[in-house]
């Protein structure tokens, strides 16, 4: 309970980007399941407690978003951090897309930053790039076992240059947002009930 | 078709009965000279004989109907059943000039609507009902009495302003009317909403709806009837109330009712042991008496028998046997599908009979517009207030498809027919209103509603070719989406069903459930458990002949070759075109435009195979795959498959960070031998650092220790079991939990307590039912300890849960683990 109470006063006192506006009463929920999550009362979470997920175990990507949570090696990851990677999946509001204060740093739910989220997923060795094999790694995940490892090449070699503009071989973050750019990111990367 | 011309002759036949009896008779009675060897008794077998050619009549309809998807995919089955119930009834008039058979009341509500309702609940997805249960609720029981009213009202308004002509009614009459046109069909709305794939919430929403309401309609319905038996001017104050009361009476006591009898079905199931062969009877027999109970007791039957199923399913699966648990689920399907075929078919041919018909333009149009307009504001009303409460909102899109979805259906019309015509001066009226209405609801929107939502879906996005890469990242982003669900938990995670599952599994389950049932398990994870522990234990076994783990470090197919690890290989059927082509058919209707709009602006042929490879091979996210419940169908075995695919893969990835953890420590030997100094100085002073390892945290790596040491202790162990461990071996196989057991994690820890808790455990997959525990085998624990590698080891180390590195660190050395005996107890 003091973890709580401490938690949901603190979104005054830091940096806004911590807790980027997640409405009180979602706070209230996350730390719940937080709570619930943390099988022993740890007071923080691991990636044992995240993979007892069910659906996480089928999901094509649940081993890549379940690492997104421990950033750089770390192996346990505490309320703030885990509010901090759902707060990507946060709903834009639709009058408030420029009302951001140009000094604080962008809020995580933006646009941008949702799309970095699912880019650091690629990006497994940090570079900045999708290269190649990053990205034949994430179809091998995401596709059916009826599909050969040929074809699954020729699908990752297609995939690089569509977006490949500079012609490296490899898809930059900024390559890789001009390629969705038509997309509504906004709507598809947001749960609503993250207000 | 062919098919068309045996369907015309069974007509004739079935018409011609009628009159083959009237000319045989007085045959029969004239022919009394000595014995016969064989005579012609038609009068002998004629009722169950006609029966029986009805069925028959109409299942051959359906092999009709589905000879050609291009009709089905457009017209729903329900729609067509109603047509052809038009046609033969017009043959049998032709043939008979009377109406001889009708969709008699007594028939549909005794016969006909059980099996379909006991159908619904049995197959009801329970987790999703009971999230969304509030708002059921609201829709089924405020919503139902809007539409009555007002519906009621208003028709009474426009009959005083005159536009109806003079019709014999009163007010109550009106509301009577209102009544039982009023409530949304749960035969209608499923037999439509199937086709047109809608969101889970939604359709559970409309499906609950149609179930629940029939309640309200019930009491509704006996409180008008009762109320135009008295006369409008006898009805007084204290009447209204006890009406209200009697609405919390019939749909609590049915509610109850059905509870009861789930209780004694599950009771009996568990000791059908000895008498296989009858189980699935006891299902049937058990459940339909619940919907005569309360039928007897003038209870709404239909939430009897649907919570009946709700509340038995569970248990009853995981009494019976696999066999009989199959033949419960055909038979159950073979009844609803049959009966729900039946009902349309003969609400087609009851509309053939002169007698019935009573025309008034102005009450027939009005009754559509009303039902139509209030249930619409109705929805709009009701979702307003439900969207503050709700975590998952109602889109305008999902209003719209909520208003539209709203069938009449055969309810409506055994109601009406059962009005009594001396009390009701205008049945006749109101039994041709409530046909046109039916007919226009099931054809009319039936046929409409799948392009409505299409076209509603597909007005948002774009209409141009998507690129390889949108396409691959959209639906990796509906993958990333549903995993953040999933972890965000909203997939409905609250306070009430921990409670429900942990009551149920200390006392319910204990009582309703076999003792082996409360153990058997999955089959498939079993396979799959075992896989992984196979592969875990060869590949000690394999690194300890080798003297290395080196082995590992091979590329993946040859670790899969060493192991043994045997993958799901594709095999040539699943590539057949037949293959593909059962993909096209289920595909939701959004790809097939994408495809198409694909075809269109493809530029050679390569692309097209790239793009078609991807459009279907991806996996598809959950919301778009899974079926909750079908009449017509059973076990999506598609979904299944990609479940299973992907649970293998991320099992064997995990199995993977495992292993090459572990080679992180041997591949250098000298950092091996490093770290074992460092151990074995760490044993004597248990607080020098190890900071030669870059992939753990000293500090982690010490606590493993000292709790490896107390490990060695088995009463030391027994604590920890209590107190907080989630683990051993079971890292491999541990899947499923949805975190429902938050408070009790550890204390169900089933590898350390075989014989406690296990009643939670069914066959159902777990990723199907995420709140249940999923164990190892019973073979695999018996494995563990005299597994190779002295595999027990792995235990303690998994149970700090700290993570896949550290429980390697732990016990890293295959010299070491070569020693027999409890590890590290030399230190204490």
């Amino acid at each position: 309970q003091g973890a709580l109470s401490s938690c949901l006063r603190k979104p005054r006192r830091d940096p806004p980007s911590f807790f980027p506006a997640v409405s009180q009463a979602s706070l209230v929920r996350l730390h719940h399941r937080f709570r619930a999550l943390d099988s022993n009362k740890k007071g923080y979470l691991c990636r044992m407690d995240l993979q007892q997920i069910g659906a996480l175990a089928v999901n094509p990507l649940g081993d890549r978003i379940i690492d997104s949570f421990f950033p750089d090696g770390s192996h346990s990851v505490d309320f703030r951090g885990f509010a901090r990677v759902l707060a990507h999946f946060r709903p834009v509001e639709d009058e408030g897309t420029g009302t951001w204060d140009p000094e604080e740093p962008e809020p995580l739910n933006s646009r941008m930053n949702k799309l970095r989220f699912a880019f650091q997923l690629y990006d497994l060795d940090r570079d900045g790039k999708i290269s190649r094999h990053e990205m034949l790694q994430v179809l091998r995940l995401m596709v059916g076992v009826q599909v050969t490892e040929e074809q699954l090449e020729s699908i990752a070699d297609r995939t690089v240059q569509e977006a490949d503009e500079d012609g490296d071989g490899a898809v930059s973050f900024l390559e890789f947002a001009k390629t969705l750019e038509k997309m509504n990111i906004e709507q598809k990367m947001s749960i609503r009930i993250l207000k | 078709g062919p098919g068309w011309g045996l369907l015309l002759a069974l007509a004739l036949v079935l018409g011609g009965l009628p009159r083959a009896r009237g000319a045989e008779e007085p045959g029969a009675q004239g022919s009394i000279e000595g014995f016969q060897v064989v005579t012609f008794k038609w009068h002998h077998v004629q009722d169950p004989y006609i029966i029986a050619l009805w069925i028959l009549v109409a299942s051959l309809a359906k092999i009709v109907f589905h000879l050609s998807h291009k009709v089905t995919s457009v017209v729903p089955e329900s729609a067509l059943l109603i047509v052809l119930g038009l046609a033969l009834g017009g043959i049998v008039w032709a043939a008979d000039h009377s109406a001889s058979f009708t969709l008699t009341p007594t028939l549909f509500f005794f016969y006909l609507l059980p099996p379909i309702v006991l159908d619904a609940g049995y197959f009801m997805p329970n987790r999703l009902f009971f999230g969304n249960l509030g708002t059921i609720l609201l829709y089924a029981v405020i919503g139902t009495v809007w539409n009555a009213a007002t519906t009621g009202l208003s028709l009474y308004g426009v009959f005083l302003s005159g536009a109806m002509g003079d019709l014999n009614t009163g007010l109550l009459d009106f509301l009577l009317f209102g009544s039982l046109i009023a409530a949304v069909d749960p035969v209608a709305v499923l037999a439509v909403f199937e086709e047109v794939h809608v969101n889970e919430v939604l359709f559970i929403i409309v499906f609950g709806e149609s179930l629940l309401n029939d309640a309200v309609t019930v009491v509704l319905y006996n409180v008008f009837e009762s109320f135009v038996t008295l006369g409008g001017d006898n009805v007084t104050g204290v009447d209204c109330v006890k009406g209200i009361v009697s609405f919390f009476v019939v749909s609590l006591g049915g509610t109850l009712v059905g509870v009861i009898f789930a209780f004694l079905l599950s009771l009996v199931t568990r000791f059908t042991k000895h008498v296989r062969i009858i189980e699935p009877g006891f299902v049937f027999v058990i459940s339909y008496l619940s919907y005569l109970t309360s039928e007897m007791l003038s209870l709404s039957a239909i939430l009897a028998i649907t919570f009946c199923g709700i509340c038995c399913q569970k248990y009853v699966t995981a009494n019976i046997s696999e066999q009989s648990a199959t033949t419960v689920r055909y038979t159950m399907k073979m009844l609803a599908s049959g009966a729900e075929t039946i009902i349309f078919m003969f609400l087609g041919i009851s509309a053939v009979d002169p007698l019935i018909w009573t025309w008034n333009t102005a009450f027939v149009l009005l009754t559509l517009v009303f039902i139509s307009v209030y249930r619409a504001i109705g929805v709009v009303l009701q979702t307003w207030v439900l969207n503050r409460y709700r975590m998952v909102q109602l889109e305008i899109i999902d209003q719209v498809v909520m208003s539209y979805g709203g069938l009449r259906g055969a309810v409506a019309y055994a109601l009406v027919v059962l009005l009594d015509k001396n009390k009701v001066k205008e049945k006749n009226l109101f039994v041709s209103t409530t046909i046109i209405v039916v007919f226009f609801t099931v054809i009319f929107q039936g046929l409409t509603i799948k392009p409505l939502v299409q076209w509603l879906k597909v007005k948002r996005s774009e209409h141009r070719e998507p690129k390889l890469n949108e396409k691959l990242h959209g639906r990796a982003f509906d993958h990333i989406l549903s995993a953040i669900e999933d972890i965000s938990g909203q997939i409905g995670h609250n306070y009430l069903r921990d409670k429900w599952s942990n009551f149920d599994r200390k006392f319910l389950s204990k009582v309703l459930m076999r003792r082996s049932a409360q153990k058997s398990r999955d089959r498939i994870l079993n396979v799959f458990h075992e896989l992984n522990l196979k592969d875990a234990i060869s590949y000690v076994a394999e690194g300890e002949r080798r003297g290395s783990l080196a082995f590992i470090r091979s590329p993946s197919t040859d670790n899969i070759v060493n192991v043994d690890f045997s993958t799901p290989r594709p095999s040539t059927v699943e590539a057949s075109v037949s293959y593909l082509l059962r993909e096209n058919v289920s595909a939701v209707c959004l790809d097939m435009q994408s495809l198409e709009q694909r075809r269109r602006s493809i530029r050679d042929t390569e692309d097209m195979v790239t793009h078609h490879t991807l459009q279907q091979y991806l996996y598809k996210p959950r919301q778009e795959y899974k079926h909750l419940y079908s009449r017509h169908e059973l076990t999506p075995s598609e979904d299944e498959k990609q479940d299973k695919e992907i649970f293998h893969r991320t099992m064997r990835k995990r199995l993977e960070s495992f292993k090459s953890a572990k080679l992180g420590i041997n591949q250098n030997k000298k950092a091996a031998k490093l770290y074992k100094r460092e151990r074995g100085q760490k044993r004597r002073n248990s607080s020098v650092p190890n900071g030669k390892l870059p992939v753990e945290n000293p500090v982690h790596n010490f606590t493993i220790e000292e709790r490896d040491l107390e490990f060695s202790d088995p009463e030391e162990m027994h604590i920890y079991q209590v107190e907080e461990m989630t683990g051993g071996i079971e890292f491999l196989a541990k899947v499923p939990q949805d975190t429902a057991i938050d408070s009790t994690a550890g204390i169900d820890n089933p590898v350390f307590s075989p014989d406690e808790d296990l009643g939670v455990l069914s066959r159902v997959p777990p990723w199907l039912s995420p709140e249940e525990t999923v164990v190892p085998s019973q073979r695999a624990r018996v494995q563990i300890p005299g597994s190779p590698g002295n595999f027990r080891r792995l235990t303690p180390i998994r149970l700090s849960t700290k993570s896949a590195d550290s429980f390697l660190l732990a016990d890293g050395d295959p010299a070491e683990a070569r020693r027999p005996g409890p590890p590290e107890s030399t230190h204490m």
